[in-house]
């Protein structure tokens, strides 16, 4: 009688089987949060050491306009104004996606309303490849033909806000292409319809109904390309020619938070000022990326489609 | 304007936006291929790098990719496995998923420099591993995982419902149903996933300055002890991937001939991401036909 009530009362096998394969997964995703909760941490920790460390103000940081860390001004403070690279990191980021975006919406829309049998099957494959080419490829041939081009056809260099833009304008054009066809894709058939129905021609209901109910799905499109664009860092390293300068024009030399940061990290003592004050940067970074995030999760509660 | 026109006029405007893309995307393979292609040789393959003369090879750099590639999908291949089956089939609609969901999304969105200092700082400095192979591959795995774990949960959210009921009511435990009966059917969209995550890998380059680091130290090949430091599988040596070497050549590198050593070798990294997209394509094709019997 015992065993038999004993084999009734403790799991089986496969329970046992059943707790330790939920076991496994959960170590797992429970590794992958914790990486994230240490990158936030460790990235902050070392970035706010300027401030806590240094008693560097924070206003000081990031609006002053020189940039030589190893250095005092005529105050006794160091010299860390970052704001020539925020200024130029924006600019390139949001040239890149106002170039890109006319294009990733006409792909878009050819892939979706125009052809979509065709169009998807040659489109698709372009766009895998555009994701597919690595980012030094496109700082080599940045490097190789657009700054050549820009400095015989605008004078200066070359290097600049302008190479920049236009290496990170075919970088981010995937990204905002596929993720506009998503939200193209979603905008239910019989909006389409019923405007066609009432006499409107193609582009008509395009630019009046497809484009106007997709128009959450694109904006998130375009900042995922922008947090794509800020966060990238060697493409434009090898064009925007890392001179830590207030940008003039779209044709001088300048340097962005990530073009800093990779070749700056390698040439400072960790602990020093100078390292200290590169670290902030990578925090800047870092919120910037958790900014852009907000913001998608923002435009897709508000904008969703109601149905 | 009458609507008819503009209707025409912005078809046509639409064409040649698309027919813009198509021309880049094909500028830019017929730059790398013909600017590169004549650079490849068996010598240039099977030969080391030159600092100051011309006529370098890649041939460290060829290897070194390829095995940063390999033990980067050997460490994060399993995890993003476990957190895919968790995501997709125990994960319970809570406030802890959604966190869960969204950290995984913030870690896909970081910049890979980003990833790479948080390997410099964590692995290289206070676990005092130096630049090394394996803390490169830390880091590849670190920028590689929210990809892997998203393609993962979605090839297994792709199988059909149908097959779980019937696995369960077959009184199958859950765990024994999905390595059972979900998993294999997953298969085809796995494998696209890890080839098209390790054409990614292949040609990662910010996250691996400041982790593998910037040099090649010549290795031996015919040495196939890991621990021994001269040995070509050795985890702790420092290596360059090709990717790293492309960049380096055209910042810091004076190298005679870094232009042609450049194309070259961005001949070599392009192709060999073409051959992974092209694998990636034909393997998930017949791995489909052969699993489902469909034509």
């Amino acid at each position: 009688m015992d065993e038999i009530k004993k084999n009734l009362q403790s799991s089986s096998k496969a329970t046992h089987q059943d707790y330790f394969g939920k076991t496994i997964t959960y170590i797992c995703i429970a590794f992958v949060g914790l990486l994230v909760i240490s990158i936030l941490y460790f990235i902050t920790t070392r970035g706010l050491a300027t401030f806590t460390e240094n008693h560097v103000s924070l206003w000081k940081f990031l609006s002053g306009k020189n940039w030589n860390p190893g250095m005092l001004d005529k105050h006794g403070q160091p010299q860390i104004g970052a704001l020539p690279m925020i200024v130029t990191s924006f600019s390139v980021t949001v040239l890149a996606a106002v170039v890109a975006t006319p294009f990733a919406i006409g792909v878009a829309l050819f892939m979706t309303e125009i052809a979509p049998e065709k169009g998807t099957k040659i489109l698709q494959p372009v766009i895998e490849l555009l994701v597919g080419i690595p980012s030094v490829v496109y700082g080599f041939i940045g490097l190789s033909v657009i700054v050549p081009l820009i400095r015989h056809s605008f004078g200066g260099t070359g290097f600049g806000i302008l190479a920049g833009t236009l290496v990170l304008f075919v970088m981010v054009l995937p990204t905002i292409t596929s993720l506009s066809v998503d939200s193209i894709k979603a905008v239910p058939m019989f909006y389409r319809s019923a405007s066609l129905a009432l006499g409107a021609t193609r582009w008509q209901t395009i630019y009046k109904v497809v484009l106007r109910a997709a128009t959450p799905g694109i904006l998130t499109a375009i900042i995922f390309g922008m947090s794509r664009a800020f966060g990238e860092a060697l493409a434009v390293q090898m064009v925007i020619g890392n001179a830590v300068l207030m940008p003039h024009g779209l044709l001088t030399p300048s340097s962005t938070l990530t073009s800093q940061l990779t070749t700056g990290i390698g040439n400072t003592t960790m602990g020093t000022l100078p390292n200290n004050a590169l670290w902030s940067l990578a925090l800047i970074l870092l919120l910037m990326s958790l900014v852009f995030n907000i913001l998608v999760r923002f435009i897709g509660k508000k904008g969703s489609l109601k149905k | 304007m009458n609507p008819k026109t503009s209707d025409q006029l912005a078809t046509g405007v639409i064409y040649a936006l698309v027919a813009a893309v198509i021309g880049i995307l094909i500028f830019l393979l017929g730059y790398i291929l013909m600017t590169g292609i004549p650079h490849i040789s068996g010598h240039f393959l099977t030969s080391a790098a030159q600092s100051f003369r011309a006529g370098g090879g890649v041939r460290d750099q060829l290897f070194n990719s390829l095995y940063l590639l390999v033990l980067t999908l050997i460490i994060s291949f399993p995890i993003a496995l476990g957190s895919g089956i968790y995501l997709s089939e125990y994960a319970p609609e809570n406030w802890v998923t959604s966190l869960i969901r969204t950290s995984v999304e913030v870690l896909s969105s970081l910049p890979s420099v980003v990833v790479g200092l948080f390997g410099y700082l964590l692995f290289v400095i206070r676990f005092g591993m130096g630049f090394s192979i394996l803390a490169g591959a830390i880091a590849l795995t670190f920028f590689n995982l929210p990809l892997l774990t998203r393609s993962i949960e979605e090839s297994l959210q792709d199988v059909s419902e149908l097959q779980r009921e019937a696995g369960l009511s077959l009184g199958l435990s859950r765990w024994k149903t999905i390595t059972g009966i979900v998993l294999p059917a997953a298969v085809p969209g796995i494998l696209t996933g890890i080839i098209l995550s390790a054409g990614r890998v292949f040609g990662e380059a910010a996250a691996l300055i400041y982790t593998a680091g910037q040099s090649a130290p010549t290795v031996n090949y015919g040495d196939w002890n890991p621990m021994d430091s001269a040995s070509f599988l050795n985890p702790m040596r420092p290596a360059e991937t090709l990717a790293v070497h492309i960049w380096k050549l055209n910042t810091e590198g004076v190298t005679p001939d870094a232009a042609q050593i450049s194309s070259g070798a961005s001949a070599v990294l392009i192709v060999v991401i073409l051959l992974f997209n092209l694998m990636a394509r034909l393997l998930g094709n017949w791995m489909y036909k052969k699993m489902t019997a469909t034509r």
